[in-house]
């Protein structure tokens, strides 16, 4: 019986008794950025004796999660509207911009496609992101910057709105889709499988990363450094690194 | 306090839990929005798609299901061959699989770079981005929790039922329609009930294989997904409608089968 009595207790004492870790920091950073992070979170973790989780997902779920009071300490989104959002609604620090990124077309790397203008004939599958989330906006941004029936006839070939870049991307190296809007970084880190189409200049969106610290952080002070290390730290090296351009 | 009642006390401690931590969530979704809300957010083109959408999608899959898995839950109840428990594990292992496995193991194996993709692509048959591909990933991960429970059903069917039929002269095929489904009736009902629940439900391996898009393959789950994000309510609301649904299954599997049929569902 006695021993029965402690499995309870410590099955119980398992989930509600934490120990004391070392501090931990939640970073929530948008898809794009997984490869760039996942190579200096851990190292700044090691510098400060801290514990760096990072989670990835589409910038617009992170802020919505952030808005229902995840525990989260640093945001850092792939535009700057979605930080300016919750910073005017006191949920993040003023946010700062730290890096920037190509919006480019990518296509399989044996694909015929070289223009944008080859996405308005009929049967060319492409995949975007879904309006809600960053890549999304911008694609939807580029595309009406197109004369409207070459921007019609590319919408009409839409095939799928993916909830964040990363699925973009598996779409197009499934070779599920012929082509699909995402960030130069993305196209480069899906090794030789894709195909990164540079686009005109004047359909070229600005493509700008905006952090900040969450207002209900539970370490504010590391998480300021790390926002900081973003422009100037291991971090900016490793965002670099990836291919993102500096802060403009 | 005797050892007995600090036991009982346990119980009644962990089940008053249990019931909080499981129900707190659900009823969470109702809370945050009256009736008319709900109502008003479904409204929207893009709800009413994605329900119409899971409701094709569901009823297709659900009869690929009975039509294929009865006839197969039929041999491997009434049969006994080498290998037999292999098949059954095999064909139970998508219910322990995750969503994501499911998704990339359809796209290995059904997608455009699986391992039959070349020759469902020469047949002229679309998967990715259509909803045929949503009827594949529903089937592939409901089906196990009907053929289960089938087998279960045809299993515990009184053999000399069938017996009597066979000597009576009607041939297998006849007293498997005239007496076999009828007798294993309550029990088949329960499985697609099961599997109903979990194809409305199943999200990753739809997202990962088929995509999303609206009024195609953005069926209630997914669409409750994008629109966490930009409009909460609204994802409230197909959420209530889910829940609502799904708890009808539930009732529906327990007035048919008196409560017991959920006794022996898997997990």
């Amino acid at each position: 019986m006695k021993r029965v009595w402690l499995v309870v207790l410590l099955s119980i004492c398992a989930g509600a008794c934490g120990s004391d870790d070392p501090e931990r920091l939640v970073v929530s950073a948008a898809s794009s950025m997984t490869e760039a992070l996942e190579k200096c979170a851990p190292r700044f973790g090691d510098a400060d004796d801290a514990e760096v989780r990072l989670s990835f997902a589409g910038s617009d779920e992170l802020a919505a999660q952030i808005r229902q009071g995840a525990k989260v300490d640093v945001y850092a989104a792939a535009n700057t509207r979605l930080p300016d959002e919750l910073h005017a609604d006191d949920l993040l620090t003023q946010p700062v911009e730290f890096a920037t990124n190509e919006f480019v077309l990518a296509v399989p790397k044996d694909s015929d496609i070289d223009s944008i203008e080859d996405l308005t004939r009929e049967r060319t599958p492409l995949v975007v992101g879904s309006e809600s989330v960053p890549i999304g906006a911008y694609t939807r941004e580029t595309l009406a910057r197109l004369p409207s029936d070459q921007e019609k006839a590319i919408l009409a070939n839409v095939r799928s709105n993916e909830p964040d870049v990363k699925g973009i991307v598996g779409k197009l190296t499934q070779g599920a889709a012929d082509a699909g809007f995402v960030y130069m970084t993305d196209a480069t880190a899906a090794g030789g499988a894709l195909k990164a189409i540079e686009l005109p200049a004047k359909l070229q969106p600005q493509v700008t990363y905006g952090a900040g610290v969450v207002s209900k952080a539970d370490q504010p002070k590391l998480a300021q450094r790390f926002v900081e290390g973003l422009t100037d730290g291991d971090c900016a090296g490793a965002l670099e690194d990836a291919g993102f351009g500096p802060a403009p | 306090m005797t050892r007995r009642a600090w036991f009982s006390a346990l119980l009644v401690v962990c089940l008053a839990a249990a019931l909080t931590f499981l129900t707190l969530p659900v009823v969470a979704i109702f809370v945050d929005s009256t009736p008319g809300d709900l109502i008003a957010s479904l409204g929207e083109p893009g709800a009413l798609d994605a329900l119409w959408l899971s409701l094709k999608a569901t009823a297709a899959s659900i009869a690929i299901i009975l039509v294929v898995g009865t006839p197969a839950a039929y041999l491997l109840a009434t049969r006994s061959f080498p290998g037999r428990a292999i098949v059954v594990t095999l064909i139970e292992l998508p219910l322990v699989l995750p969503p994501a496995v499911a998704g990339i193991a359809l796209l290995a194996s059904v997608g455009p770079s699986g391992v039959l993709g070349g020759a469902i692509d020469a047949a002229g048959i679309e998967l990715s981005f259509a909803t045929a591909g949503v009827v594949v990933a529903l089937t592939f991960v409901a089906s196990p929790f009907y053929v289960r429970q089938a087998v279960a059903a045809f299993a515990a069917v009184d053999r000399s039922l069938l017996d009597a039929s066979r000597t009576l002269g009607a041939s297998e095929a006849h007293a498997f329609l005239r007496i076999m489904i009828p007798v294993a009736l309550p029990g088949l009902a329960a499985g697609t009930a099961l599997a109903l629940g979990r194809a409305l439900g199943e999200f990753g391996a739809t997202l990962m294989f088929a995509g999303s898009f609206q009024g195609i393959t953005q069926t209630v789950p997914l669409a409750i997904y994008d629109r966490f994000s930009t409009d909460f309510d609204s994802a409230l609301a197909l959420s209530a409608v889910l829940v609502a649904v799904s708890a009808a299954i539930l009732l529906s599997v327990k007035l048919v089968r008196g409560g017991e049929a959920l006794g022996i569902a898997p997990r």
